[in-house]
Order: C-alpha cells, then structure tokens, then sequence
C-alpha cells in the first residue's frame, strides 16, 4: 500500500515467482501488503498481522516465512514464492490437487499459508507420520475443517509423489467430479 | 432414478480459485481512486463523551476527511432491531441498538467514535492517533450479577436498570413434579462462549458512481439481501440503485450476519459524501472488540427424577450477558431455552432468563448461538442425577429418551423462529446406541479404564446428546436458467463462507435436469443476481435454498419436457434427460441438447403465448412454517495429565442425523470443523475482561485457538432420519458440530478425575483452571443434590 510520503522510500528489487520488481517502498511497509496491494498478489492473505495464523506465509528463498512479519524493504535481493507462484486453476500443484481431492478447504482463507507451508515439507519428508504432519501445520490456523482433511491431504500428497504420480489423480481417484 | 449427483461425495466447483489464490475476497477488491478507512474507538468500557477534537487529524498530509457522530446529520442513529422479541407472554424487552459513531456516551470498549479517510491505510492509522477523544470514564458494568443491584450504573440511562429482558416460559407443572421426584439434583453452571474468529476479519468497500447513481458495495456479510435493502432505506436510494456483494467470505460462523455493523453503515455514506471509492478492512485487534461476541450465561437449574432416573422436570433460572446493545433480540438465550431440553422427554419445565446489558461488546449469534449453553446444563444435570443414583450414564440417557413413536413432538413453547418448539422427526436411541458401540462404552468402563489407570493414567470417558434446530424460515429463493450453450446458471440469495453451496446446489439441480455438474454455474451473495431473500446463519442454507434450488430445477424440468414433448411430438412420460439432452426413451437419434431447446424456447420470429414465458428458466420460493430438528451424540475418551492437567483427546466419535444429506464429503467437513471450534469452546478460548471491561487477551498470542495438534481425527457415523418437512428431506448441519462439546469434556475430564472428587459445572476449562479445581478443593461454583420434597443439601459426590 503506497503512501504520500515520497520523501522516506527505498528503492527495492526482488524476485516474485520468478519475476523481477522494482519498486520504491516506505520502510515500514509490510511485506505482506506490499505483495497484496503494490504488486497485486492477493492470494497471499493476511489474518492477524501479529506472525501466529499463518495465513500469510510465503516462501522467502525456499523457506516458509509470515510476510506480516517482514518488511518489504527486507526482502530487497532475495527470491519470493507465493501461492500464485504454485499452479493454475487448470493445472493444480500435486499439492493443491491434493487439497482439492480430500476436502482439506472450506473458506479458503488460510488455505494459500497451509500450501506454502507444506511446500517446503513436502521436499524434505517422502512418508512422514501423522504426528509429524500435525507438527508441521502447528503454524498454521483453520477454523473452518478441524485440521483433519488437511491432515489427509498431506498423507496424499507424500502417497503420490513416492508413487511419482506428478499430477494428481493417484490410484482409487476418479478423474473429473468425484472424490 | 438412481442418484447421480446427489448424495454423493462430489469434489468442490469453488476449489482450484481458493486454492491458486484467484478467488475474489473483500480486501482483493481494488478500484482506481480509491481511499482507505481507519476508525478510532474508545479505551474506555463506559464514559461521558465530552467532545472530540480532530483538527490535527484532518491537518495530516494524505487525510481526505475525519467524521464523528455530528457530522452525520439525520444519518446518525441506531440501528435496526433485527429479530424483534418473540410473543411469549409476559416477555419484557428493552430495544438498544447500537449506534454508528458514539455521541455523548461510550458503552464498550472499541465502540466507534470517529473515522478517518485517507490516501492510504498507514496514514489513515496516523492521522486516527491524532485525535483526541475527551471522555470521561464512568463506573463500569462488567459483571451480570453486579449489573442488576440497585444502584448499579446505568448502561443506558433511560432504563431503569441494565435489565435488557426478563422471558419465563414453562410447561406443565414444575412444583408438582418436584414434590413427586425420588430425588432433585441442582448446580449452578456457568457456560461462556467465545469470539467466532473467522480467520478473515470483517470488511467493506463501498463505491458510489455519481454518474451512474449506482452504489457497489462489498461486504463479509452473511445476508447481503437484508443489507442491501436497509442501507438503501437509510441512504435514501431504490434499493435498484444498490448492489451488495458478499465475494467467497473467509468464515462467517454468525457474527457477519446482517448486523448493520458502524462500518457496514458508514462506508456507503463516506464513498456518496466523497464521490470516491473506500475501503475498510478490520484488523485483528480490532476484531475482537468490534466484531460480535457471545460470551456466557449463568444458569441454577435443577433436574425432579423418578426412582428409576426418569425426568419428572426442570426448572432453570439464568442470566444472560447481552453486552452494551441487543440488535439481535432474544435468539441466543432463547436458543439456551429452547435447546436444554434436548433428545429427551420432559414433563414439566419452567425457565426464566434475565438477559443483561453490560459494558463489552455485543452479544449475537456465534456457530451453536446459545445451545451449547442449554446442552451443558441439561447433560450436566443427567450426569449429576446419573452418579446420584448409580446409573450409568448411557443408561440415564437412553431411559428418557425421546422414542420414534414420540414424533412430531410438541414442547409447548416457543422457538427462535416464533414458531411453537416441535421436532419435526428423530429416532435418537440408535444413535445413542451406536455412538456407545463405536467407543466401546461397557468395555471401556469395564477393562480398559480399569486397567489403565492402574497404570496411574488418569483416562474418562464421555457420551452426550443434543439437537440442534435448523432450517428455520422465512424463505430462500433460486432461479434456474438453461442457457442457450446448454450450460445451467443458477442464483440464490444465500451468502457463502466455505460450505461449498457452488457445489451442493449445483448437485440438487443437475441431478433434475440431467446435466454435468461441470455445466452448473451458482451464483451467491450477489444482489445484482437475485435479490430476495435473508441470509446463511441458523444451518439454513442447505435445507432453505437447496429446497429453492430443488422447486426451480423441477419446474425447469417441467417446462423442457413440455417443449420437448411438443417438438419430439412423445408424450412428456416417454422422455428422459441424460447428458444435458432430451430424447424420446430408447430412440437416441431423438436427441435433443438442452441448448438447443432453450433457443426453441426463447425464439427471435413468433409469439410468446399468452400465459407462458420466454426460456428455460424459473425462480422459486421455499419457506418453511418451522425450523426442522437436527440431532446427535458425540462421544470420547481423553486422558488428563495429573501433574500438567493438560488433556489429550484420545478417541472422539459423532453419530449424526441430518435427514437426507446432499453431499457426504461437505457434511463431514462441517462436523470436523463444528467439533474443532467446540474443542476450542471446551479447554482453549475464554475472552478474559478485568473489572473495568478491559478484554486482556485480545491477540491470537493471548486468545488460543485450537491447532492442528489439539484437534483429534474424528470418527464418525450418520443415521438418516429424512425431514417431512421439505422436499429433499433435509436438516441443516453447520452448527452440529460445535454444539455438545463442552458437555461432553465436562463429562469425560470429570470422568478422568473422579479419583479426586473433581465436579465440573463450567465451561471452558484449561489446564490452569483444572489445577485449581483440584488443589482448591473442587468446583467454585458448587452443586449438589436434594432429596424429594425436602430441603436437606445432599452431597455432590458420585
């Protein structure tokens, strides 16, 4: 969110999805609004602003960070990931498919923080435990599913790609409507 | 016809936007021009507004406009009442709505007193520290008891008291049964509610095009129809001038019903006055002290039961926190009342609440609004009367019992829905009995717990029952339209947080007209798109609008049989619709697209007859004359750290009636999340207020959530019990969840804890709160039991 004050602003240059912004920022700009309402990125979504929903959680060099806990000015040179970054409405992530298979969404609005928060456990854990998965979404707040369908959708997700099934629709899954 | 679409687990339509970030929520909006909105609200729980002096504020580069309550002109006053009091006898209600800006009185903390219009948010937070309110703090009301003795100071000084409403409603003969009863048991229960904490906040844009003389406005409302019309009414438009929006909303659980929230009023007016769009999005601090709350009652209620532990009566006698205003009238503690009596038979009842202003942010309908509240003290009672009379608690619950013979049962009084309290339909004690199954209830009791607390594990078990009232009133309506490519377009009023109506109305109709799914586009939330009908709150969405949904496609269904019988020249009978086209059965080369007959049927060369209608299309209407009755039995078995007192779920089991149910996979995810919040109601969220109605833990560092380690996977099973009272034989489930757990954790911990005398008569707990019970000696609030017609306290052990 761009402000008045001209004077204060930084220049910045990141890497967003793998596209390259220039821009000039206050310093006391948010990460997180400056993804959603300078470069428009509104997938990324914002629930506390104080670091514990989750919701905003972005990859920051491949590792998974709370944009509302960064400032904009802070990820000057770095490489920034955001759900936008993961796949098309056409052609879902393994993650997102997986998401969508098991009913591990309601609202949607935490949705986007969960993915990006698994995308980085997804390539360090090929068969994790239950306990495991939990442990990995602590971070992260639903109010709307009770974590369990998105507890299944991680075993899915780890199921597929040991399978190596890339895209999605892993054995037992009717392609098309049914879950 | 075998089912194609409905009752099954089909995948979500809404699901690839949520999930590649495409989907449109109220902050993504984003208009060229437009400002940005911040508020400041009191510190203060109760004070005198002397003044409020805003010149540094509007001196503030970048601020476009700062307002208080007398700038607002004839536009400044109270908001509606939206469920007015329902005709019970006797009823007393005070009507007190809150009011846009606060004027000379502050009554909560985080009231609105003005608001500051800026070229951006950062600044608009600026220029709002820039203000300065002169008020004067007042003693404050924070307590419920505190708040009715005389000379308390008055919330609203033209009341006598801070009494908002007083409602008895009884049935049968209490005191008679009381004298009859083998035995009275009696506690005094308090239950408090949390905050919904959807995890988007509250937001709106509003943007008036002066040369349109349109307002747009975007809302997380759940009732953008209600909306639209007041807020019409009060800006002085046709309501044709006004469209609200309610995009794909990030949780609503209740408190983004049509509320009329000061912002809700405001932004429309700030966007007409600047000729420019504006946004407001709620911070989360915000949201918990200007987003609605439901809070807690204080209930002293006793059980008359005869020798064999049948229930002969109640009486209950509660106050209710109403907070500083009470727009949403009575449903919440008439919820309480209606709810407590339960699965179960009762002969005579009386109950008498006191509903009551208090200096905190306002109380309205929260996921269960009210029912929890009931259920804990009526399981509670059992639970009491079962240890008693050394019944077991499976066994007290199946003896009173609603039978299947019993129904429809009339309780003989009133509903939230005005309507008398009649369950439509039931058969509870199946369900009673598989829930007791699938947790091993008789071997639980009789070798596991046995066993495992001889290895010093402090293990309880749990079984409870609730009903849950649903699909209540006044209407919904939908319009079906076959499109001239053969793709379905459908409108409702309904808004939608996340209960995947794209996807079950898309089943209730293309199981009628025969069409892929993938060809079913919904519309909600819009009022550009359909503009009767009330709203998504009281699971009513599914069992209202599905059925609306449902009477339209089948009249759709009628008027292509009609063309194509006409046109195939085969009697209506001898037709079929399957793959989105008509044919005369048997005969493919017949065939028909569904496209095609709606060019048929909207043609550019004849007559639309008299008495007919272009197209394929029909809008319908379903209203209910009363809600219809969910119900349930939930179930578990948990394990109390004896030296930590935290507790681990160790198994959790719901058996659920909802009558028929449209899509298997939505439904689970509803009960999943409704017991996630109920965990959370049970032994994690307690709003925490100091004697000056200061909210002490208003961030989610302070105010704990359940997470995913905190929340067990959930075993569960659906008993069908199909609703006479609509079409599609359903009854709403998106409250069932929530509803008995904190009952169900009083029992179990209790269970855990018997060894220690522990009694459990409140809710939440935590692991703070069952220390003290412990090492203070047990329940601060008491309970105990009498003996038939007479006065002598009994003990409180089992």
């Amino acid at each position: 969110m761009s402000t008045t004050a001209a004077s204060n602003r930084h220049p910045i240059r990141l890497t967003v999805n793998g596209e390259v912004h220039e821009r000039e920022v206050e310093p006391r700009l948010l990460l997180s609004d400056f993804l959603r309402h300078d470069l428009r990125l509104t997938g990324t979504h914002v629930g506390c602003e104080h670091g514990v929903c989750g919701a905003c959680t972005i990859l920051l060099d491949g590792a998974a960070v709370r944009s509302c806990l960064m400032f904009a000015v802070q990820s000057h040179d770095h490489e920034i990931e955001t759900v936008e970054g993961l796949g098309t409405a056409e052609a879902l992530h393994p993650l997102q498919e997986a998401f969508r298979d098991t009913h591990a969404l309601q609202c949607g609005f935490c949705t986007p923080g969960f993915l990006m928060s698994l995308v980085p456990f997804l390539a360090e854990h090929d068969d994790p435990s239950e306990e495991e998965i939990r442990h990995a979404l602590g971070g992260n707040l639903c109010r709307c599913t009770g974590y369990q369908n998105i507890v299944e959708a991680v075993r899915l997700a780890c199921r597929r790609q040991r399978q190596g099934d890339a895209h999605g629709l892993g054995e037992g899954a009717v392609p098309g409507e049914m879950s | 016809m075998s089912s194609r679409y409905f009752g099954q687990p089909v995948k979500r339509r809404e699901d690839p936007r949520l999930l590649t970030g495409g989907a449109l929520f109220v902050d993504d909006v984003h208009l060229p021009g437009m400002l940005h909105v911040a508020f400041l609200r009191s510190d203060f729980a109760h004070g005198r507004l002397n003044g409020v002096d805003v010149e540094a504020a509007l001196q503030h580069p970048g601020v476009v406009a700062v307002y208080t309550a007398d700038d607002l002109g004839d536009y400044w006053r109270p908001g509606p009442l939206l469920v007015p009091p329902p005709p019970i006898e006797g009823i007393v209600f005070h009507e007190r709505t809150q009011v846009p800006l606060a004027r000379h009185k502050v009554r909560h903390v985080g009231e609105p007193i003005a608001v500051v219009v800026a070229e951006s948010r950062y600044v608009a937070e600026d220029a709002v520290a820039e203000i300065c309110a002169d008020i004067d703090p007042l003693p404050v009301v924070a307590d419920m008891d505190a708040a009715l003795e005389a000379g308390a100071p008055l919330i609203h000084e033209d009341l006598e008291s801070n009494l908002a409403a007083h409602v008895v409603q009884h049935k049968g003969d209490y005191e008679t049964a009381r004298r009859q009863a083998t035995r009275v048991v009696s506690g005094r229960f308090t239950y408090d509610h949390g905050i919904a904490a959807a995890m988007e906040n509250r937001g709106v844009v509003a943007d008036w095009d002066g040369r349109e003389q349109n307002l747009r406005i975007w809302d997380t409302t759940q009732a953008p129809i209600p909306i639209r019309n007041g807020l019409a009414a009060m800006l002085g438009l046709s309501e044709s001038q006004v469209q609200v929006i309610a995009p794909f909303i990030g949780g609503g659980f209740g408190p983004k019903i049509m509320m009329f929230y000061p912002e809700e009023v405001l932004l429309p007016w700030i966007s007409m006055r600047l000729n420019r769009p504006v946004k407001w999005i709620e911070d989360r601090q915000e949201n918990f002290f200007a987003t609605t709350h439901e809070r807690g009652q204080t209930h002293e209620a006793e059980m008359a039961v005869d020798a064999a532990g049948r229930i002969l009566g109640i009486k209950d006698v509660f106050l209710h926190d109403g907070g500083a205003y009470d727009p949403y009238g009575l449903t919440v503690p008439i919820n309480s009342q209606c709810t407590l009596l339960g699965c179960y038979r009762v002969p005579s009842y009386y109950s008498e609440f006191k509903a009551i202003f208090t200096n905190k942010t306002l109380v309205t309908p929260y996921r269960g609004a009210g029912r929890q509240h009931g259920v804990f003290v009526m399981e509670r009672l059992l639970d009491l009367a079962a240890a008693e009379m050394d019944i077991d608690r499976v066994e007290i619950r199946r003896l009173n019992l609603l039978a299947k013979e019993d129904f429809p049962h009339d309780h003989q009084i009133i509903y939230q829905d005005f309507a008398p309290l009649v369950y439509d339909s039931g058969d509870y004690l199946p369900a009673v009995d598989k829930a007791a199954e699938m947790i091993d209830w008789q071997r639980f009791i009789a070798e596991e717990q046995p066993r495992l607390r001889a290895q010093g594990k402090a293990v309880g078990i749990g079984l409870v029952t609730y009903v849950e009232g649903t699909g209540i009133g006044p209407y919904e309506g939908a319009r079906v339209t076959v499109e001239a490519s053969g793709k379905v377009n459908i409108a409702t009023g309904v808004g939608t947080q996340g209960q995947g109506h794209f996807t079950s109305f898309a089943q209730v109709v293309a199981e009628q007209l025969g069409v892929d799914i993938a060809d079913v586009r919904v519309t909600t939330g819009d009022t550009r798109e359909f503009q009767w009908g009330c709203g998504t709150f009281a699971s009513r969405g599914a069992v209202v609008a599905g059925n609306a949904c449902h009477a339209a496609a089948l009249v759709v269904r009628k008027k292509i049989l009609a063309l194509a019988s006409e046109l195939l020249e085969a009697a209506e009978e001898d037709l079929e619709l399957v793959d989105g086209k008509v044919a005369v059965r048997g005969v493919p080369k017949t065939a028909m697209t569904l496209g095609e007959l709606a060019v048929k049927a909207n043609p550019m060369r004849g007559a639309v007859v008299p008495g007919t209608e272009p197209g394929l299309e029909a809008t319908t209407y379903f209203g209910p004359a009363s809600g219809t009755t969910a119900s349930g039995v939930h179930a578990m078995i948990l394990e109390v750290d004896t030296e930590t007192f935290d507790v681990e779920i160790l198994r959790y089991v719901v058996v659920h009636d909802c009558g028929k149910v449209i899509n298997p996979m939505i439904l689970d995810g509803q009960i999943h999340g409704g017991v996630a919040q109920g965990i959370g109601n049970a032994f994690y969220e307690q709003l925490i207020f100091d004697d000056e109605g200061q909210l002490l833990n208003a961030s989610f560092m302070d105010y704990l959530l359940p997470t995913s380690t905190d929340v067990p996977t959930i075993e569960g099973a659906h008993m069908v019990t199909p609703s006479p009272l609509n079409p599609l034989g359903l009854k709403g489930a998106g409250e069932a969840g929530a509803i008995p757990v904190g009952a169900l954790f009083a029992q179990a911990v209790e269970d855990a804890l018997s060894g220690l005398g522990v009694k459990i008569h409140e809710i939440p707990l935590s692991p703070h709160r069952l220390f003290d019970l412990v090492h203070g000696g047990g329940s601060q609030h008491g309970g105990g039991s009498q003996h038939g017609g007479g006065s002598q306290r009994g003990g409180g052990g089992r």
